[in-house]
């Protein structure tokens, strides 16, 4: 291989692992991605019962082995960590929709970074759903 | 391009890529796992004769007596949250580092652990599916944090060995006996 050539494919990688570092301005951006954040990170459930869902979502936070860090009733949230070679932070909150609904919403973050990809999500809700005896419907 | 530099560079890439913490989440991270059930099982007692205020004042007595601080709690969701800080030094290590020492190599040995602890009441419920208001359901859930003498992280885990929860459900049966008793 000539040298250009392996520095050309040196400077690529080096482009290509700095471009997929998140910047802070990410956190801060508005519009298309937020609602499609939003879409994945929250559920509505038939239940106006906030006490028992926040339990609800407190046991299955340990079955999926989460160590709570934080509950308030008042504020409907509840924030735990899971370590298991890794360090996995999530909030979950827990708020009226409407006259007859609660909307569930959850934030991951693994490491130090927020988790913005649907699946981890969709996982989490499956889980919940379960122990909630409740189907978790899919919001705008 | 010869093996060698393929390698060399496949080395730099990965080397780059943990550096800029690229690394997702691992895919089963929130999905229940098979054991799941088993570790419920492990971590929750159903506890009778008491309400889950008496039992969460039974179970902060507990903790106190294993020399934990409470960090944070809410009665009402039945949640304590409760940490301490120890030494994580091993003989094992220590004899290790020793040896390697007489060699002339230095290497860090585990010095403390930070162990959190959440604790997490629940009314039982009946046949019916109304809660009773003296049988509770307890889990608690432990977890800890390593550092060797360089302030680096070794351990990141979970704690499930049976005996710990054993011991931590013995002591608080005798703790909730007292509650019960009012001593």
């Amino acid at each position: 291989m000539k040298k250009h050539e392996l520095l050309a494919s040196m400077l690529a990688i080096t482009v290509a692992c700095v471009a997929c570092t998140p910047s802070t301005k990410a956190v801060m951006e508005t519009g298309q991605s937020a609602v499609a954040l939003r879409s994945f990170q929250q559920r509505a459930f038939d239940t106006t019962d906030r006490e028992k869902t926040l339990r609800t979502v407190i046991s299955t936070l340990q079955d999926l082995s989460f160590v709570v860090d934080k509950a308030d009733l008042e504020l409907g949230t509840i924030s735990a960590t899971k370590l298991s070679g890794y360090q996995l932070r999530m909030t979950v909150t827990v708020r009226p929709r409407g006259e007859k609904q609660l909307l569930v919403r959850a934030n991951a973050q693994y490491q130090n970074k927020a988790v913005e990809e649907p699946k981890p999500y969709q996982d989490f809700f499956v889980s919940l759903e379960k122990a909630m005896f409740l189907t978790a419907h899919q919001v705008d | 391009m010869s093996n060698r530099r393929l390698i060399a560079v496949a080395v730099g890439c990965g080397l780059l890529m943990s550096l800029s913490g690229c690394a997702s989440i691992p895919k089963d991270a929130l999905v229940l796992s098979p054991d799941s059930m088993e570790r419920r099982q492990l971590q929750t007692r159903r506890i009778d004769g008491i309400d889950e205020s008496g039992l969460l004042s039974a179970s902060a007595g507990v903790l106190q007596d294993l020399g934990f601080t409470i960090d944070e709690s809410e009665t009402r969701l039945g949640v304590i949250v409760a940490s301490k800080d120890r030494s994580a030094v091993s003989s094992g290590q220590v004899i290790g580092a020793v040896l390697l020492a007489l060699l002339g190599s230095y290497t860090e040995i585990d010095k403390t652990q930070k162990i959190r602890v959440s604790l997490v009441t629940r009314p039982a419920l009946d046949q019916q599916g109304d809660p009773l208001a003296k049988t509770q359901l307890l889990r608690i859930t432990i977890q800890r944090i390593v550092t060797n003498t360089g302030g680096a992280v070794t351990r990141i885990e979970s704690i499930e060995e049976s005996e710990i929860y054993q011991e931590f459900f013995d002591k608080l049966s005798k703790s909730v006996f007292l509650e019960v008793q009012q001593i």
